[in-house]
């Protein structure tokens, strides 16, 4: 069976891209690709006291997502929710880290509540009322290949919308060193079992051997390579430009993600 | 939902190296809990260690992947004939048939915990050989067991903290209902690091005995380790009576608080109501419920009323907890396995450790084992972020 949806809304945020709209003019190649840092700007969803304090991966998160569902022209709070993340709050994890380290261990407990996974799925959920479903998943670099399989297969057997939420942020160092994230990337994507009236593309994905897509431009090319959510960019470009076509997206070593986009009329 | 079939099934904790001795554990209402020496840490607390796992080595090819939650891994792997079944059903149906869905909460961490010590004095640098993606990263130990187990379907880590391995199951049965893969490796792994000892302590859930889910003197957690698989397939031609069926799943959010549930448990309350309609089940059928029970104020007052507002008071229910502590990430697929022990051997475990059932929670609370013919068992999972799990495991007929 081949599991499929409905493109309803998208979001996106990484370095040079603000929004969605202006990562399509630059991956259907109206404008050229100028990187910037990534501008993450503060949860407007969340109460002024829990804004300050958030840190940039739900920062992320709750941008895109926002975005996403705005688009779809669907309510936040009645979607189910597919959070996928290589790697979760860094700077948050390097705190900890290094307060274990020293003498004496002074935990801050709001930090050790943030570092769960699933933390920017937690604040989505609070934020927009969500009580619906989030299932939030690693994959290390296969994360956003994993993101989609996951929400995909939910609209498909569970026949719902379903808001799937792809992003990474940098670690500072030491882990950057280890884990050497340039700046930060997400992308989510509303799906729909059915057409809707914002529905801009029908995907279809199956998991199979193939050629990987790369980007032509040698720095989108780059970030696509450097953050495991910038994986979807060859996804994005065929969604921008508006065309049939196929991508093969990363995904496991011996399996890749091939997905069809059929625009929708 | 269509049910499935545990083909095999495995769990590891302080109470028990494999099915046999855990089942005896729970038999003799023994607890494995002891008073916290792990590592470096000075808390004053219980925990529930795994006698031996810094002794069970790494296949010398997956030497990256060495650290105490992989070596968690692989110890439960051993036991009852679960790798064999696994290898089976990869000869049977295919590696690329064959999905591998791991619930964890902070996998290796410990590693980096650690490396944190070990840094260059001059530059901060993490030691050489620490390896970030193959130990700390959450999918480190779903991509030690496919590649451990050469399985060569989707994998992927739930990380959804103390609910992650419960929800493996919901993602598991997507995945074979959506034709993605014929059999699913699901399961849950998590081991002690100071991350959640101190984290816990910070939050003042840490309680200084051993817990007492339910009791009216309850102040908290024991952090636990474990870890428990199960191997998921369709029912075919050669199911068996006494044959175990995953036959309803639900998921909620409370969408309440970062780190307490909502005070009604009205996410719980869906969770199990979602479970209950999924498998097609009045509240009625089912026969005993493994809680969440963490032994916090909070979390069992919350559920209590979840469960009365779902089943009233003639369920009986009860928390593994005392005997295992917390095993956080693990905790779901460790209590779907002592779910399917409840099945397998008409035995519901009461609650050690509990003194006096506070009279405030007005759930059905086993405090001692109770022998009785058990069809249904619905298992509960929550954590932080508000994330909610029941699973329903019954009896082939």
């Amino acid at each position: 069976m081949k599991i499929g949806a409905y493109v309803g809304g998208i979001g996106v945020l990484g370095p040079g891209f603000g929004n969605w709209g202006e990562a399509c003019a630059v991956l259907s190649g109206r404008r050229p690709y100028a990187p910037a840092p990534a501008v993450l700007p503060p949860p407007a969803l969340l109460p002024p006291t829990e804004r300050r304090r958030t840190g940039r991966v739900v920062k992320l998160a709750l941008a895109i997502a926002s975005e996403a569902a705005d688009a779809a022209g669907l309510v936040a709070g009645r979607l189910r929710s597919v959070f996928s993340s290589s790697g979760g709050d860094g700077h948050n994890c390097h705190a900890l880290c290094a307060a274990l380290a020293a003498t004496p261990r002074e935990i801050s407990p709001t930090r050790f509540s943030n570092s769960v996974h699933n933390a920017a799925a937690g604040y989505w959920s609070i934020a927009t009322g969500a009580t619906l479903t989030s299932t939030v998943l690693c994959a290390f670099d296969a994360s956003f290949g994993a993101g989609l399989l996951e929400a995909l297969a939910q609209v498909t057997v569970d026949r719902v919308p379903v808001l799937m939420v792809a992003y990474d942020t940098e670690y500072p160092e030491p882990l950057h060193s280890k884990r050497p994230f340039p700046d930060a990337f997400g992308a989510a994507l509303v799906l729909t079992p059915a057409e809707e009236r914002n529905s801009s593309a029908h995907i279809e994905a199956t998991l199979g051997p193939g050629l990987l897509d790369s980007m032509t431009d040698a720095q989108l090319e780059a970030l696509r390579t450097s953050i495991p959510a910038a994986r979807s960019l060859p996804l994005l470009r065929q969604l921008a430009l508006g065309l049939c076509g196929r991508t093969v997206l990363e995904y496991m070593d011996v399996a890749h993600l091939i997905v069809e986009v059929e625009p929708c009329r | 939902m269509t049910p499935l079939v545990l083909k095999r099934f495995t769990a590891t904790s302080c109470i028990g190296r494999g099915i046999a001795q855990t089942l005896s554990s729970l038999s003799a209402e023994r607890g494995g809990l002891s008073r916290c020496d792990f590592e470096s840490a000075e808390i004053d607390t219980y925990v529930g260690t795994v006698a031996g796992v810094d002794d069970c080595a790494l296949p010398a090819d997956l030497g990256r992947f060495d650290c105490r939650n992989n070596r968690l891994a692989e110890m439960a792997l051993r036991e009852d004939g679960f790798e064999a079944a696994v290898r089976e059903a990869a000869a049977r149906l295919g590696a690329r048939r064959i999905g591998v869905f791991i619930g964890t909460s902070t996998a290796g961490i410990l590693q980096t915990e650690l490396a944190y010590r070990r840094r260059d004095p001059a530059t901060g640098a993490l030691p050489a050989q620490f390896d970030y993606g193959a130990t700390h990263n959450s999918f480190s130990v779903a991509d030690f067991l496919r590649r451990r187990l050469r399985l060569e379907g989707p994998a992927v880590v739930v990380a959804c903290a103390c609910a992650s391995s419960a929800k493996v199951f919901a993602t598991a049965r997507r995945m074979i209902e959506a034709e993605l893969v014929d059999a699913a490796l699901v399961g849950g792994v998590d081991s002690l690091c100071l991350t959640t000892l101190y984290g816990f302590h910070a939050l003042q859930l840490c309680s200084a005995s051993p817990c007492r889910p339910f009791d009216i003197d309850r102040d908290g957690i024991s952090v636990g380790e474990g870890a428990a698989f199960a191997l998921l397939e369709r029912t075919g031609a050669d199911l068996a009576s006494g044959d175990v069926l995953l036959l309803g799943v639900g998921e909620s959010n409370d969408a309440y608080h970062m780190s307490a549930p909502h005070p009604e448990g009205n996410g719980a309350r869906r969770a199990m109501q979602d479970a209950l309609s999924d498998a097609s089940l009045e509240p009625a059928a089912i026969d005993y419920i493994n809680l969440h029970g963490t032994g916090t104020p909070s979390n069992d007052r919350a559920e209590s009323k979840a469960v009365i507002s779902v089943f009233g008071a003639a369920v009986p229910c009860s928390s593994t907890k005392g005997a295992t502590g917390h095993t956080l990430g693990a905790s779901g697929a460790l209590e779907a396995v002592i779910s399917v022990l409840a099945l397998r051997h008409g035995l519901m475990p009461g609650g050690v450790n509990t003194a006096r059932v506070d009279p405030t929670l007005t759930a059905h609370y086993l405090r001692r084992n109770r022998a009785a013919p058990v069809s249904r068992v619905l298992s509960n999972s929550f954590g932080f972020g508000g994330t909610n799990c029941s699973l329903i495991f019954g009896r082939a007929g």
